[in-house]
């Protein structure tokens, strides 16, 4: 029970550096889990009110940007009397490594969850190196250093 | 000297005064999950945030003019080679009571989940709602 009394207020996102926008509303930064599997990077994020029509996802250079647009169903004929949270779009900007294979990946989205999948590049899975014992121990020459 | 005593009272006075303004906007912390709540003459709409939960397991239970929420979510079972790089999605249970304007009329109570928001229209209990009153003139 102790993970819910954690804080949960959502997080407004800093301001983008990419000048002003047109859309009146707040832009919340969406809470992230990035999982690391064998063959794939699956980044998780919590967007309610974003479904896979209103989501966007830009990849430029290694700049990814994930931008979910919400429109609220606020019923006007009635007045506010509780307000926990804020509703306003979400907007989170992730700087991708090469070990990305950018052309494979995948996005969904389920109950106001985006899921990413970012397939590892094939230079980039791990590999086990094999390391072979030699019967004979002793100094090693680096670079034809001399030992004396 | 040093600390006398209008420092503690101006210290005190700036304590009180936080304690006011505590109230206004929207609060550092609640209980999760976060709920938003609309009122009219005869219902009340009530929506909280909590995607990727299975519709099926929340909870929505309505007494007279409380109203409890139930749910859970787990979080991703990682096998031995995988790990988390970042980790901020909440999971878990939750439980969280709130208490509404009016009593309800808990068999028209109607829910419905959409993409990760749970939204909840409360009609107003028949023998609360607002009468107008006519005045007969002689």
């Amino acid at each position: 029970m102790a993970e819910t009394e954690r804080e949960m207020q959502k997080k407004e996102a800093e301001t983008p550096d990419t000048g002003e926008r047109t859309r009146s509303t707040r832009i919340y930064s969406p809470q992230v889990d990035i999982i690391e599997h064998k063959d794939d990077i699956t980044v998780i994020a919590d967007m309610p009110g974003v479904d896979e029509k209103s989501v966007d996802i830009t990849l430029e250079k290694n700049i990814l940007t994930i931008y979910g647009k919400v429109d609220s169903d606020i019923p006007k004929t009635h007045r506010l009397s509780l307000s926990e949270y804020g509703i306003g779009d979400y907007q989170r900007v992730f700087t991708l490594s090469d070990e990305v294979d950018r052309d494979k990946i995948e996005a969904t989205v389920n109950n106001g969850v985006l899921r990413l999948v970012m397939p590892k590049a094939e230079s980039a899975k791990t590999r086990k190196i094999p390391i072979t014992a030699e019967g004979v121990g002793g100094l090693i020459n680096l670079n034809g250093v001399k030992h004396q | 000297m040093l600390w006398d005593s209008r420092v503690f009272d101006a210290l005190n006075e700036f304590d009180g005064m936080r304690r006011t303004f505590r109230h206004f906007g929207v609060p550092s912390t609640v209980e999760f999950p976060a709920i938003n709540m609309w009122v009219s003459d005869d219902k009340a709409v009530v929506t909280t945030e909590i995607p990727g939960i299975d519709p099926g397991a929340i909870e929505i239970s309505v007494v007279k003019d409380s109203l409890t929420l139930r749910g859970s979510r787990q979080a991703a079972e990682l096998k031995a080679d995988e790990s988390y790089l970042r980790r901020e999605r909440w999971n878990g249970q939750f439980s969280k009571a709130l208490q509404l304007p009016f009593s309800v009329e808990s068999a028209k109570v109607e829910a419905r989940f959409s993409k990760g928001v749970l939204s909840i229209v409360l009609p107003r209990a028949e023998a609360e709602k607002p009468r107008k009153i006519a005045i007969k003139s002689e």
